[in-house]
């Protein structure tokens, strides 16, 4: 069974008068495990897309199953609720909170989860999950005195924590230099190969996309095509 | 668990800058402070009014003679000797509602021990139910002169704390003899310390007598002095033998005795005022209904034709305690007004300051929202970050107030009761206004769309 399946998705904005189709009709299915990049031009709308595939926004029509669950029928709590415990979010400006350490970010979500961790678990939780991306001795650190790198590998982090299937990248590299978005870049594949958790990643690059096992090409509104990259393992 | 959590989230966003919370909170601080103050400060006030009241005998009533004119002169009230001590009987036996009765007859004149004199503030002459009335029974020293002591015209008296002190410095004054005006009267007991009354009038500067020795024996100046109209007045310069039963009469049915023997053996006289009759109720309900069988005795036994007006009056403590009790529950209710106002406008802060907080934090709750939280979550963590602010405002006024009701009580020796009902509704008003003011800023913050949220510069 697929894990999220896209049937002719369209989502126009309304402004005024003026209607602006920005998704005109995109069908596409992604399964358990895989690593896919969504790639196209500045303003084709990959970020809207991305908020509908993250259950923040409604599609205008169309279909859209997560685990063959429709979504367009769920509440916005049900809708809050699905992405506590499925989704994952990396954003390009990290958006980790401000003056808050890194342990206290990625234990955030589990606020809201509706299993409901003791304390003591939630920071047990969030300690392991620090450490298995290399931020051992960042724990109490706040983001300004974390690095770019670090602050993304917190972020990721924070996306994981409540061990979702899917996680969205929307230009994740986009803030980072060459060397850094590498290192991002393997940590994604590291994660998909031996955590098999769904990859979703956003970008305008090439460079950036070919780190993915396919790559899905999306060009005002419309998926232009599809290429099976063989670049997606570990080196 | 969930409200600890979201506790401990509101406390982590408060301390994010907490020189802008300790700001917002001020309003908040100072309302419940003044609150706080008032309270502590009134209610000590009412207090010491009440404690001063049960002092001076809170059910008592007072019957004064009534006034006499003549020539369009009035002399004021008592300046007519209508009260006399069979009205007391009468009152004890005909009003139900009177528990105790005593007749008072007043001087003011010095007090010989020794070398040392003394004016008392009070020479009172009256009966052992005086005592009953004042809540005086229990004595310091020595026993209460007995009602046989006032039949007799003995001379004994009791003491009060300061007179005491004055007379015999530290020396026990029981059994030892004082002059009043030159007749010696045996100290039999000391008064427990009273204290000053609502007037600032020392209570225990007091002598009591028996009301006949002080009304034959020392007769002082006693209120029936001060008409001038009465012919009848007693001389103070002679002894009263209390011989003349009708002094204006020239009959003599006995042989004259000698003054000194006249002094050694009084006879009570058919008719003698009192300067004024003390009444009390057993209980402070029932101060209208004796006023009202008192009034109708005292009209029955003085002859007063419907028409006519009460040849006396009376008063009680009641109009006295409402005037104190009026007094100091305005001045809390006002400033009552003046910290809900202020409390008001700590709210009206509180709400502006989460509102701003609201619009700065807009990418937070986007993120919020996009890692899970329901719009209900957003609602909860901003009303509890608010009622928090509140609460810590409403524990730093609790102590501020506490703290200057203190410093009142240390340097200006105002009487301050500490109230638990304040401190716990001081408590529930800043949560209150913490859940009023900030609800509607919380509720803007629910009601952010996440998508734009996330994307707010
Ligand atoms: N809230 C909105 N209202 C109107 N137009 C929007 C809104 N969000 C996005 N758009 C438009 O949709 C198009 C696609 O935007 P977006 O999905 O952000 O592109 P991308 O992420 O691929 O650069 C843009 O032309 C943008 O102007
Ligand atoms: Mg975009």
């Amino acid at each position: 069974m697929q894990l999220l399946e896209l049937k002719d998705i369209w989502k126009t904005y309304y402004l005024g008068d003026i209607d602006v189709p920005v998704l005109k009709g995109v069908s596409f299915s992604i399964e358990q495990g895989e690593f896919v990049a969504l790639m196209g031009t500045s303003g084709s709308g990959k970020s809207t897309l991305m908020n509908i595939l993250g259950c923040l926004d409604h599609p205008t029509s169309g279909e859209y199953r997560l685990d063959g669950q429709e979504i367009s029928g769920l509440s916005s709590d049900g809708r809050a609720m699905l992405r506590n415990s499925r989704i994952g979010f990396v954003f390009q400006n990290f958006n980790l909170l401000p003056r808050t350490s890194a342990l206290d970010n990625v234990m955030m979500p589990l606020s809201y989860s509706v299993e409901h961790l003791p304390e003591r678990q939630a920071k047990q939780r969030s300690v392991e999950m620090l450490n298995l991306l290399g931020l051992a001795d960042r724990m109490d650190h706040e983001p300004s005195q974390l690095s770019g790198g670090q602050q993304q590998r917190v972020a990721i982090a924070r996306a994981l924590i409540n061990k979702p299937s899917i996680l969205l990248a929307d230009e994740p590299t986009g803030n980072l230099d060459s060397h850094t978005s590498e290192d991002i870049l393997r940590l994604f594949q590291q994660l998909n190969q031996q955590q098999g958790i769904t990859i979703i990643l956003v970008t305008h690059d090439a460079n950036i996309a070919k780190h993915a096992k396919r790559i899905i090409r999306i060009s005002d509104g419309i998926i232009e095509g599809e290429i099976k990259s063989d670049a997606g393992g570990v080196k | 668990m969930k409200i600890y959590r979201t506790m401990s989230i509101a406390l982590r966003a408060l301390r994010r800058n907490p020189m802008r919370a300790t700001l917002t909170t001020l309003g908040i601080i100072i309302g419940i402070a003044a609150v706080i103050a008032m309270m502590e400060i009134g209610n000590g006030a009412s207090a010491a009014i009440q404690k001063s009241i049960v002092s001076m005998g809170s059910n008592m009533i007072m019957i004064q003679p009534g006034t006499a004119a003549s020539g369009g002169v009035s002399f004021g009230a008592g300046s007519v000797m209508t009260l006399s001590p069979q009205d007391c009987d009468a009152i004890l036996q005909q009003c139900p509602a009177v528990q105790y009765v005593a007749p008072i007859v007043q001087a003011r004149t010095q007090v010989v021990y020794g070398n040392k004199n003394w004016v008392p503030f009070f020479i009172v002459g009256s009966t052992p139910a005086y005592l009953s009335i004042r809540n005086w029974t229990e004595l310091a020293q020595g026993d209460v002169f007995t009602d046989k002591d006032v039949r007799n015209a003995n001379k004994v008296c009791l003491v009060g704390n300061t007179l005491a002190r004055e007379l015999f410095e530290g020396d026990s004054p029981i059994g030892k003899e004082i002059r009043i005006k030159n007749v010696s009267f045996k100290i039999v007991g000391v008064l427990t310390v009273k204290g000053a009354n609502m007037m600032g009038m020392d209570q225990d500067d007091i002598i009591i007598a028996p009301w006949t020795s002080i009304k034959y024996r020392v007769s002082g100046t006693s209120l029936g002095n001060v008409n001038q109209s009465s012919a009848a007045s007693t001389s103070s310069t002679t002894v009263n033998s209390l011989k003349n039963l009708y002094p204006s009469s020239q009959l003599s049915l006995y042989p004259t005795q000698s003054t000194t023997q006249a002094a050694d053996t009084p006879q009570p006289v058919r008719f003698a005022n009192v300067d004024n009759i003390l009444t009390s109720t057993s209980s402070t309900q029932n101060i209208p209904l004796a006023i009202r069988q008192v009034t109708a005795v005292l009209r029955e036994r003085h002859h007063i034709r419907q028409e006519e007006p009460d040849d006396f009056s009376i008063r009680d403590m009641t109009e006295m305690i409402k005037t104190f009790t009026t007094a100091t529950s305005l001045m809390t209710n006002l400033l009552l007004c003046v910290a809900l106002i202020s409390l008001i406008v700590g709210g009206v802060g509180i709400m502006n300051i989460m509102l701003v907080s609201v619009t700065e934090r807009t990418r937070e709750i986007g993120l919020r929202m996009s890692v899970g939280a329901r719009a209900r979550d957003i609602l909860r963590q901003f009303l509890v970050e608010a009622i928090v602010l509140c609460l810590i405002g409403g524990v730093l006024g609790i102590l501020l107030g506490h703290g200057g009701a203190l410093l009142v009580k240390y340097f200006k020796h105002w009487p301050v009761e500490t109230s638990l009902t304040a401190i716990i509704a001081a408590v529930l008003v800043s949560m209150s206004v913490g859940l009023i003011f900030g609800f509607y800023p919380a509720w803007k913050a629910s009601r952010l769309d996440p998508i734009e949220a996330l994307r707010y510069e």
